[in-house]
């Protein structure tokens, strides 16, 4: 599945996580930092609890009717004189967005950041042809040159990597020569890209949201860089996907406004632009040829099943940004360019229970990602179905699991067992026993004891300790 | 031009199929919507107020607000293009600069001090763009203004360029009073309303909230990366 990223195993994946003191110190500031403001955006407007419901019921109604809203979409953009391609899997839009490229002969291509362009992982497909893909969101660029580092986080990609490790990669690669101050490496960034907007034949673009009674969508961003991507370059290729659109005008703004507050607790962010078709006629700058791609890619396999809620989702990372487990591990121990609690539920829906088993369990279930989320999606209930998923119909649960429940199973099912067994536990467990907590357990605690400590079995046992009670003995 | 559409019918009979129903036969009404949060933000805000709340909330947007009013209008673009250092300028074709007596600032004072002035024209082509780029100051007008969020809106045409407000280092945006809304529910509504009377919505509607930014690097906030690096807004007291 093309939103997998790298090759290693869950394991291997969360144990250099928890090792990455960097990253790790990173992404708690950055959650503390965005939560923060994520809260007082909301808290100011005094009645967010109505506009999560207004969220809901929009997102609810579109994927209930999604049919009927892509074809007014789809006919309001060919109206508009815009060309629309549904692809049904990641290759048929990467098939589709090559042979356009291949007929403009275009040998640049600039992009703004686009969760679902990495989904199908557009750019290598395209540079595979031999085509130039240069990504113009400031992180975005900063892992494109760093030899295509993955995403970590849905809003800043780069997250997990500090001003200095950028500036030796601006150095290798760009002949960087200034300090390691934000500024100027964001100012070195603007001078090099810049030529790259006003000599690119192709712009590509992601979509936050369509609008499907007039053929619009819209695009989300601080820097700027979408502006430039959909006025220079003459060609202009979007790719959504297909469940990100509203009926109008009025509901793309209140998910705006929802995304917005929600992914880094602004009103509004710099640049909302909203898109129609290619350029008027006797219009300088904007694209002469415009092009919608509608990806499905998995998706209509999740609607209709008791996943639809998770297709609500608007993509502002309010949940990753609260998520306990996330916090520990960072973005790339999910192995997935979608990262967090909506990646936990996600990934293994689009990328399937093979790859990505671990993640439902890789979760607290406490919750904190479901009481922040703007369009109500139910995130741990949809966690704990999976595992329910895992267990009874795919019948697979990590193996250590099964290991224990099926000694529990055997163990709880006569008393007389029960009662051997936990006399057995403290002296069986003494030798792995630090104090009151084993740190290096053997079997099945193994994987547990490696990254914290399980409690040692109590020396007294509860029903000893109950009978002893009645009898007027230590009540401690 | 009609565009084209490719592999519709599957695409959207497969998503029929997993809803567990046949295709949709006719129009969907859109439903009367239990929640409506939005239509309360700032209601019955007189322009003074909302005045006021646009200033406060520049404060945060990085953004300078100058209120003026017509006859003052001419020194206060002055002033402010001398602030950020002068030209090149670069303006959209649009007949209200005249009408707020703009034409000797523009045809007259700017050539006597060398400031480069250069007006959008769309019949000299990609020569737009090369000055628009050059530009040290682009100067727009808002069609419609937010004050819950600091937002000015603009509609792209032939005498537009959308570029005016991204390429240049800096952006100045004229703001007639009578232009503030709320939020940008009212701007929403007001887009609907166009199209539903029959206007084309404009091919680029852009919402400019301050200048660019970006905290991609550690979360540090840079002002100024692919767009304009400084923005003033010049509201004219219009009413």
């Amino acid at each position: 599945m093309a939103m997998k990223i790298g090759v290693e195993e869950f394991k291997e994946r969360v144990g250099k996580g928890i090792n990455d003191s960097f990253m790790r110190g990173a992404v708690a500031g950055a959650q503390d930092s965005m939560g923060t403001r994520r809260l007082s955006a909301a808290e100011e407007l005094g009645n967010w609890e109505d506009w999560r419901s207004h969220g809901e019921e929009i997102r609810k109604h579109v994927l209930e009717n999604l049919d009927y809203y892509l074809e007014q979409l789809s006919d309001n953009v060919a109206k508009r004189g815009g060309h629309v391609f549904f692809a049904s899997t990641a290759e048929e839009a990467n098939d589709y967005i090559r042979g356009v490229v291949a007929s403009k002969n275009a040998k640049k291509v600039v992009k703004a950041k686009s969760m679902v362009t990495e989904e199908i992982h557009l750019n290598s497909c395209l540079e595979l042809a031999g085509c130039e893909v240069i990504e113009t969101d400031l992180g975005e660029y900063i892992l494109q040159i760093d030899d295509h580092d993955p995403p970590s986080h849905i809003v800043v990609p780069a997250l997990h990597k500090n001003k200095e490790q950028i500036r030796d990669v601006f150095t290798d690669k760009l002949g960087y020569q200034k300090t390691s101050k934000p500024e100027e490496l964001a100012g070195h960034a603007r001078e090099t890209l810049r030529q790259d907007f006003l000599t690119a034949d192709i712009g590509i673009t992601g979509c936050n949201f369509a609008v499907a009674e007039t053929g619009s969508f819209s695009l989300v961003t601080n820097e700027g860089n979408a502006d430039l991507v959909t006025s220079l370059p003459k060609t202009q290729i979007t790719v959504m996907g297909m469940e990100r659109l509203v009926p109008t005008f009025e509901e793309m703004e209140v998910l705006v406004s929802l995304l917005t507050r929600s992914a880094v607790g602004q009103k509004l962010t710099s640049y909302i632009t909203v898109l129609t078709g290619p350029r008027e006629e006797l219009d300088v700058d904007g694209p002469e040829e415009f092009h919608l791609v509608i990806v499905d890619n998995g998706r209509s396999k999740i609607l209709g099943t008791e996943f639809q809620s998770v297709l609500q989702c608007i993509r502002c990372a309010a949940c990753i940004n609260v998520c306990p487990v996330y916090r520990h591990v960072g973005g790339h121990s999910y192995g997935s360019i979608y990262s967090g609690p909506i990646g936990a539920v996600l990934s293994p829906l689009l990328g399937g229970y093979e790859d990505y088993k671990e993640l439902p369990y890789a979760s607290t279930l406490c919750g904190a990602c479901t009481e922040v989320c703007p369009v109500k999606i139910p995130l741990h209930e949809l966690l704990h179905k999976h595992r329910q998923e895992i267990v009874e119909k795919e019948g697979k649960a990590p193996i250590s699991e099964k290991l224990a429940m099926k000694a529990f199973g055997l163990g709880a099912a006569s008393p007389a067992l029960y009662k051997i067994g936990s006399k057995l536990a403290p002296a069986a467990m003494n030798p792995f026993t630090n104090g009151d907590k084993i740190s290096n357990g053997p079997g099945p605690l193994k994987a547990w004891t490696e990254i914290r400590e399980f409690p040692a079995p109590n020396k007294e046992r509860f029903r000893d300790w109950f009978n002893n009670r009645e009898k007027g003995g230590n009540q401690s | 031009m009609t565009g084209t559409i490719q592999n519709r019918e599957s695409f959207l009979n497969t998503i029929a199929s997993s809803l567990g129903r046949d295709r949709h036969p006719g129009k969907i009404e859109r439903p009367v919507w239990e929640f409506q949060p939005q239509k309360e933000v700032l209601k019955g805000a007189t322009p003074d107020q909302l005045v006021e709340v646009l200033k406060t909330q520049c404060l945060r947007i990085h953004t300078s607000v100058v209120v003026t009013d017509q006859t003052g209008l001419a020194e206060t673009l002055a002033e402010t293009v001398a602030n950020y250092g002068g030209g090149p300028v670069v303006t959209w074709k649009d007949n209200r600069f005249s009408e707020w007596g703009l034409d000797p600032l523009f045809h007259n004072e700017w050539p006597e001090q060398d400031i480069e002035y250069y007006e959008w024209d769309h019949t000299k082509g990609r020569e737009n763009i090369r000055q628009a780029e050059k530009a040290n100051i682009g100067i727009t007008i808002s069609e419609i203004t937010l004050a819950e969020s600091g937002t000015v809106v603009l509609f792209s045409d032939q005498d537009k360029g959308r570029t005016v407000s991204f390429l240049p280092k800096s952006l100045i945006a004229l703001v007639p009073k009578s232009s503030l809304v709320p939020r940008m529910t009212q701007a929403a509504q007001k887009m609907r309303q166009m199209h539903l009377e029959g206007k084309q919505v404009a091919s680029c509607v852009n919402f400019i909230t301050g200048p660019s930014n970006s905290a991609d690097i550690e979360l540090n906030l840079v002002v100024g990366v692919h767009g304009p690096v400084k923005a003033t807004y010049i509201i004219i007291d219009d009413l």
